[in-house]
């Protein structure tokens, strides 16, 4: 079918709103006629990843947009920068490519983006809901954006989630119609034992597992208590889009589109079952794991961007407590977070303990924060599966309260508990 | 001897170069120096191999972004391929294709061709790639 294209569509890509926006449909349309997409839909909101870019083609790009007066159509936000903007520090101001950096995220803020430099937008107040469409950047922001709000979006790149913003248009293709986004697969995790279902880190691992095995297809998971926490939905798609492509997974009684298998799987079979049992997490904990033991140089974690919720069990488990002097403790998180974590007095409370807070940017890209290029532990799969590439890490994945505990004893500290049948 | 291959254009143009096959999906984003077009992708196949000047047969893209930008700057550098070569369009291979050409009129060839014929390139052959998609193999 050839992609029928409104009068509005017409008029941007003949240039009646400017150089910037003819560019930006150009590639909006290049990309339906790719995908094969009948028709162009609106966007509700959109968020943005272009402002990280290494390279002079990002800042050229955004420059060429700024120059011819181009604003985004929709609300955006900012994914992270290659810097934390907010403080004097080696990965802040005292970048030597700062200046670049900074004039990156002003040419986005000046065509209208909103200063939020997270990959956790879903922590933003007016995040969207269940069937609005948006177009998203970030794997993580993406995959929680499908699965947990049960907005619509495509995993958007460099320069075409611009397009879209500045648009205000996508391709109706993908994520976007709802005959894509029935499950297919179906994981079945009720065997796993009541103790580790209660934990945390059991979302991260599910998650490691889950993208390892569901392909391109789409997942749902059944068998878990229901009621569980956001940031355990949040940390399975994360893990998930990071060991595998997902995008989208649904979680029986839990996530929207998922009241009951029947309907996650728009009322088909799943063409396949998968069985989850305890033996399969402990495997992909070993598989996160190139550090088995011994003295540790940093803790990193808040990859994706520490919520709040998460902040308040750090500070319950850190009460008390100090961070081994040898070993640095990097939290990263947004500056909406931190604003809420000042606020409520939790701040000091944290940096006395011997918690460093990196905001606007991430932990697992070059350069490296102090200790991170080391033994680490995280409790981040996402972390966990890129930081030996790229920051060549040895890494030690575990729970929360492992990464605690292995922090104020200076070495990896395990509890084998949680990893017994009963 | 030479003979013509089918191929659907998705970015027109010429060129020739000798062929570089990867023989899993790549992602340019982390996995290749932009500044020598070498693929640092420890776990690919053709890690260590450049795609400067080359004509790239790529099976498609992966990772969280796929990396239009940096195969951009690949392109602005002169350390991209001179065509790609895909058995099924690729969003992020075109849109930072279409970017360098934009900014800086570096237009590369972007072709697909089907499935069987994509498998049967050869590494170090010599490909030359006519303006509307003609493929020839030397």
């Amino acid at each position: 079918m050839p992609l029928h294209l409104s009068s509005h569509d017409r008029r941007l890509l003949c240039g009646d709103a400017g150089d910037g926006t003819r560019l930006a449909m150009r590639l909006v349309v290049e990309a339906a006629e790719i995908a094969g997409a009948p028709r162009l839909i609106d966007i509700g909101s959109a968020h943005v990843g272009s402002c990280y870019s290494a390279g002079a083609t990002g800042l050229d790009f955004a420059r060429r947009l700024a120059d011819s007066g181009t604003r985004v159509a929709v609300p955006t936000t900012l994914n992270v920068a290659a810097a934390d903007l907010l403080h004097c520090t080696p990965l802040g101001r005292g970048n030597p490519g700062f200046a670049e950096i900074r004039e990156l995220v002003d040419l986005y803020l000046g065509m209208g983006c909103e200063e939020t430099l997270t990959c956790a937008p879903y922590h933003l107040p007016g995040r969207p809901g269940l069937g609005d469409q948006v177009a998203w950047y970030e794997s993580n922001a993406v995959v929680f954006a499908n699965s947990v709000l049960g907005a619509r979006t495509e995993l958007y790149g460099e320069f075409i989630d611009v397009c879209a913003a500045v648009t205000g248009r996508v391709p109706d293709t993908g994520l976007h119609r709802t005959e894509n986004r029935r499950a297919e697969v179906l994981f079945d995790v009720r065997d796993l034992p009541p103790a580790l279902l209660a934990e945390d880190v059991l979302w991260h691992l599910l998650g490691h597992v889950v993208g390892r095995r569901t392909g391109p297809r789409v997942p749902v998971i059944d068998g878990v208590p229901a009621a569980t926490g956001e940031d355990r939905r949040r940390a399975l798609g994360a893990a998930a889009s990071a060991s595998g492509s997902v995008a989208l997974f649904h979680v029986v009684g839990t996530t929207p589109e998922a009241p009951s298998v029947d309907a996650a799987c728009g009322g088909r079979e799943p063409a396949e079952t998968v069985v989850i049992g305890l033996r399969e997490l402990a495997e992909a904990r070993d598989a996160l794991s190139t550090l088995r033991d011994g003295v540790l140089d940093a803790v990193c974690i808040g990859t994706p961007h520490f919520s709040l919720r998460e902040f308040e069990r750090l500070g319950q488990m850190l009460a008390g407590e100090k961070v081994h002097q040898n070993v640095r403790f990097h939290v990263g998180t947004s500056r909406f977070v931190l604003a809420e974590i000042e606020a409520r007095g939790w701040r000091d409370a944290l940096e006395s303990a011997g918690v460093e807070l990196l905001v606007d940017t991430c932990s697992y890209f070059p350069p490296a924060p102090p200790g991170s290029s080391g033994a680490v532990m995280t409790n981040s799969a996402k972390w966990a599966y890129y930081a030996p590439g790229g920051l060549g890490s040895r890494v030690a994945f575990g729970s929360l309260a492992e990464c605690v505990r292995s922090a104020v004893a200076g070495r990896v500290v395990r509890d084998e508990r949680l990893w017994s049948d009963r | 001897m030479s003979r013509s291959l089918p191929a659907k254009t998705v970015v027109d143009g010429a060129a020739r170069g000798t062929v570089l096959v990867l023989g899993e999906p790549l992602s340019f984003w982390g996995g290749v120096d932009p500044a020598t077009g070498v693929i640092v992708d420890r776990h690919h196949p053709q890690a260590g191999a450049s795609m400067a000047g080359t004509v790239l047969v790529l099976p498609g893209t992966r990772g969280s972004a796929g990396g239009s930008g940096t195969l951009a700057e690949c392109l602005r550098l002169g350390t991209g391929p001179v065509a790609i070569l895909l058995p099924s369009a690729d969003r992020s291979v075109v849109i930072g294709v279409l970017v360098a050409d934009e900014l800086y009129g570096r237009p590369v060839p972007v072709l697909v061709v089907p499935g069987d014929a994509h498998a049967s390139f050869l590494a170090g052959e010599v490909v030359t790639i006519a303006a509307g998609g003609r493929i020839t193999r030397s």
